[in-house]
């Protein structure tokens, strides 16, 4: 603490505490009270039976243990894991190949930044509105295109079976921009010299691409695997507007599942244990992580 | 971001390939911004009903789905809502957020390394964990249905900190030993020492803040309940279950919600970028 005088007696250590507790507390107080203490209140919660309005009855595990019978609570994570399993690759190889491309001596490469990015900005209700009108089973700019080219266009969010193709495309297109940038500044952290020396060596750019550049991405690629896996494992807002979660609850994921227990069904408790389960889930896939990470990272 | 703009990479094949890499860059572009494009051509066509077939000419071109949008339905209403709310959290979270970053770095005290993990570690709850008791504290408040039920959990923000944290880092101590000779407190120092010299990073975080709040959809969703009280998402999503197949009229809705966050990210690309590029950098 070279910068502080020594506090001499309690006036000034008492005036010191409340200097520190003026600038702390406008960020601890909100944070203490609405992320603290809801998490306590999340975790009693799950331990009751109740429905937001008559009084809380403590009813143990049983939440958890008929949550973990019932094969809707295996579904709704698997539709989640199916989202993300359509979507990582996808978002990941249009993420990179355009990061690649804007990387290198491209004419207008921050315009075609620019443009890439705009959905990134965009609400998801509207966005989802905008994609249930592209996905338009009868009249939707996509199926007309599919048309032209001679091929039969699905019922996209009115098919149970390609509900979650409907989700996963709209996504793919929202997100792209930001994986982008984010493997932009990796690629750009990468030093010129490595780069240019190997192709002195005479390396062509397909073993650039895959003995250099890929490896030296791995920490940024590392780092989008986990926030997408994560975010993944939170969708909400794009099935609530696209697709309710249909049909036939084909595309009904975590986070839809605990706010209609929760705010249809009245059944606090129960999805309070729903959250505590995704919460693990999430925390699983941190830690799985951050133990694989060493065997494939390499750090520059 | 360093050689962003100066020398570049070597290219990633002969002249021929870099011509293909700009025509595949260009109908990939095209087709990211065709969305958008398809979005304005739908909400000014007035007869788009169940029936009508898309076209990428507007049939009989007119703006009564905007007129209908702000003269038969509260959108003026519901767009000032959004705008205030958007507003007031992106104050709070700099101020908030700076006061904090300051602490953290200039103010040494017993517990300080303890409190940022604190910090930290609230990004790895996931929002909707908190959802059913955030809504039973603010049940409890009588602020259900009001503008500091739907404000109040966002006045704090954990990545503000951190960007403010980072940037009073960089500003040298010399500056505040001069103030303090000159018999500046804390505050002084911090009003106007340190914040004026953070420009950027007050930038970076307002566009982040006024966004997350401006399309923000699940908390409003179970906070807000009457119809004057809607933000722009919730309003849309009433409006896609009421008018499912007035195209024009969502499209237009959607217009609404899409360009004012479009205009405020081409004025502040900078900002925005270097926030989401910085994410990915430790």
């Amino acid at each position: 603490m070279p910068n502080r005088p020594k506090p001499r007696n309690r006036r000034q250590t008492l005036r010191y505490g409340l200097t520190v507790a003026a600038f702390l507390l406008p960020s601890a107080l909100p944070l203490a009270a609405f992320v603290y203490y809801p998490l306590g209140q999340a975790i009693w919660t799950s331990f009751q039976q109740w429905n937001l309005i008559s009084p809380q009855k403590w009813i143990g595990s049983d939440n958890y243990k008929s949550l973990l019978a019932d094969p809707s609570t295996a579904a709704v994570f698997w539709h989640s894991a199916q989202y993300l399993i359509a979507y990582l690759p996808l978002v990941y190889v249009f993420a990179l190949g355009i990061a690649l491309a804007l990387n290198s001596r491209l004419a207008g490469r921050n315009f075609f930044r620019s443009i890439y990015f705009l959905p990134v900005v965009t609400s998801w209700i509207a966005v989802a509105l905008v994609w249930r009108w592209l996905l338009n089973p009868n009249s939707g700019a996509v199926n007309a295109v599919l048309g032209w080219l001679g091929l039969p266009g699905p019922g996209w969010y009115n098919d149970p079976h390609w509900a979650m193709a409907s989700v996963v495309l709209a996504s793919v297109w929202k997100d792209t921009g930001f994986v982008m940038v984010i493997l932009l500044a990796g690629l750009q952290s990468i030093p010129v010299e490595i780069e240019e020396s190997a192709l002195l060596d005479g390396a062509n750019w397909i073993q650039r691409l895959t003995r250099i550049t890929l490896p030296l991405l791995s920490p940024t690629t590392f780092f989008v695997l986990i926030i997408s896996l994560i975010s993944g494992f939170q969708i909400f807002d794009q099935v609530y507007a696209m697709t309710q979660g249909g049909p036939a609850d084909a595309s009904r994921v975590v986070v839809l599942e605990i706010y209609d227990l929760t705010f249809r069904y009245g059944q606090a408790g129960r999805a309070s244990a729903l959250s505590m389960m995704l919460f693990v889930v999430i925390l699983a896939i941190s830690v799985i992580q951050l133990r694989g990470q060493r065997r494939w990272v390499h750090y520059a | 971001m360093p050689n962003e703009h100066s020398r570049g990479r070597p290219a990633l094949g002969s002249r021929w390939a870099q011509g293909l890499l700009f025509g595949v860059v260009s109908v990939g572009a095209a087709a990211m911004f065709f969305p958008f494009l398809w979005t304005l051509i739908t909400s000014i066509s007035s007869r788009i009903g169940v029936s009508a077939k898309p076209s990428l000419i507007p049939q009989d071109p007119s703006l009564d789905a905007y007129r209908q949008l702000f003269t038969e339905l509260p959108f003026g209403r519901v767009v000032l809502n959004s705008l205030g709310i958007a507003f007031i959290v992106t104050v709070c979270q700099v101020l908030t957020s700076a006061l904090a970053g300051y602490a953290f770095m200039r103010l040494p005290f017993r517990g300080r390394g303890i409190i940022f993990a604190a910090y930290l570690a609230t990004m790895m709850v996931p929002g909707q964990v908190l959802l059913v008791p955030q809504f039973v504290i603010m049940k409890d408040l009588g602020l259900v249905d009001t503008y500091p039920g739907v404000i109040l959990p966002s006045v704090a923000s954990v990545f503000g900190v951190f960007l403010f944290r980072q940037a009073i880092d960089a500003v040298p101590r010399d500056l505040d030993e001069a103030a303090r000779l000159d018999g500046a407190g804390h505050f002084r120092i911090f009003w106007q020492v340190i914040l004026p010299l953070l420009g950027p990073t007050t930038a970076t975080l307002s566009v982040f803040a006024f966004m997350g709040s401006w399309n923000s959809f699940l908390w409003p969703l179970v906070i807000l309940r009457s119809r004057e009280m809607q933000t722009l998402p919730l309003a849309l999503a009433g409006l896609q279950g009421q008018y499912t197949t007035h195209w024009d009229l969502l499209m237009a809705g959607s217009v609404i919600s899409i360009v004012p966050m479009l205009i405020i990210y081409l004025f502040a690309q900078k900002y925005v970028v270097r926030g989401v590029a910085g994410a990915g950098l430790k």
